[in-house]
């Protein structure tokens, strides 16, 4: 049987079930990115934690409430909210093959994170201006650490979605830059959850 | 040759197709409950809602845990159905971890911090949030 098909110069046929799907093509890399994802999560845990312990080790310097801005906080936190609607809009136009506005999306979302991460450099430079910098206590230490992990992490998922779009110019909407883009995806909107734990016990809290 | 790239791209469509299914309606109703559940914290520690500090930082909690429950499911699609349902586990287990590094941290650092410095263990409660 077998002999009689490879005679014939019969192609060989596979296959696949269902259960090959995730070991193959894009699936493999979206759920490996997802559990980078979560590692990442695990180093901000470890950065949360750092920050609870130390969030009234003020060793005699400024606290939250001389510290920050609450509205300032609250327009970058508005920011960012907008920049995940953005990015889903963009992930809505890559479903439906629409070129022209995927770009769109992608240009203002990495807007968007542009104008966050320049808010918090304000704010940044405001604190150090004013001798709040990380070396003056274990609170400032662990807030700088913390923020601004988080902020280079916004900073990268820019620099990504500049990347992204040379491709999409150069490749257009292919396979690879979909599963790409789905992954881009994924890290903005997981920034964004990061940033509710960021603005919730951080700031909010902070002020409380 | 030919044959193989149309069974991966045919994998690629049905991975895509099944586990990110992208709506207009879904983003928009994530975005405004997230959209509230961020406006009414803000709120409460600006209008200086709630006197009681335990309270309000309960319920400022209680909302971050919401939305980033919103967020998980109405932005990054986690559910039951993706990556055959190893998406929701990397997720729950990253939770229990989560809980873990954080609750503990502060659980035993607090109690390191009242045995180490009794001189001290007044003056930190006194300054507690």
């Amino acid at each position: 049987m077998e002999n009689d098909s490879v005679a014939a110069g019969v192609q060989p046929v596979f296959y696949q079930t269902a259960d090959e799907g995730p070991a193959h093509a894009g699936g493999g890399t979206l759920l490996g990115f997802w559990i980078y994802l979560m590692s990442d999560a695990l180093i901000f845990a470890t950065l949360f934690a750092t920050f609870g312990v130390l969030s009234t080790s003020f060793a005699g310097g400024p606290q939250p409430r001389d510290l920050f801005d609450l509205r300032l906080v609250g327009f970058n936190t508005a920011v960012l909210l907008v920049s995940a609607l953005t990015c889903g809009l963009a992930m809505i136009a890559m479903q439906q093959g629409r070129l022209g506005a995927l770009r769109f999306w992608l240009i203002v979302t990495a807007l968007l994170g542009m104008t966050f991460v320049g808010v918090e450099l304000s704010e940044f430079a405001h604190m150090i201006s004013e001798g709040a910098t990380p070396q003056r206590s274990g609170y400032l230490s662990a807030f700088f650490t913390l923020v601004s992990t988080h902020g280079l992490h916004v900073t990268f998922g820019v620099i990504w979605i500049a990347c992204m779009l040379v491709q999409l110019g150069q490749r257009g909407l292919q396979a690879d830059n979909r599963r790409r883009l789905l992954c881009l995806s994924m890290f903005w909107h997981f920034l964004d959850v990061v940033w509710i734990g960021v603005f919730t016990f951080v700031y909010l809290l902070g002020a409380l | 040759m030919h044959q193989e790239d149309h069974v991966s791209d045919g994998l690629m469509h049905d991975d895509f197709q099944d586990q990110t299914h992208f709506t207009l309606k879904g983003y928009l109703a994530g975005f405004a409950l997230a959209a509230v559940l961020t406006i009414i914290p803000f709120w409460l520690v600006l209008g200086h809602v709630i006197s009681n500090a335990v309270v309000a930082a309960s319920l400022i909690v209680a909302f971050a845990v919401a939305q980033i429950l919103v967020h998980t499911f109405a932005f990054l699609h986690v559910n039951a159905r993706a990556q055959h349902g190893w998406t929701l586990v990397a997720y729950v287990f990253t939770g229990v971890l989560l809980l873990i590094t954080i609750g503990g941290s502060l659980w035993i650092m607090d109690h390191l911090n009242l045995n180490m410095m009794p001189g001290m263990s007044g003056d930190m409660s006194d300054r507690g949030m």
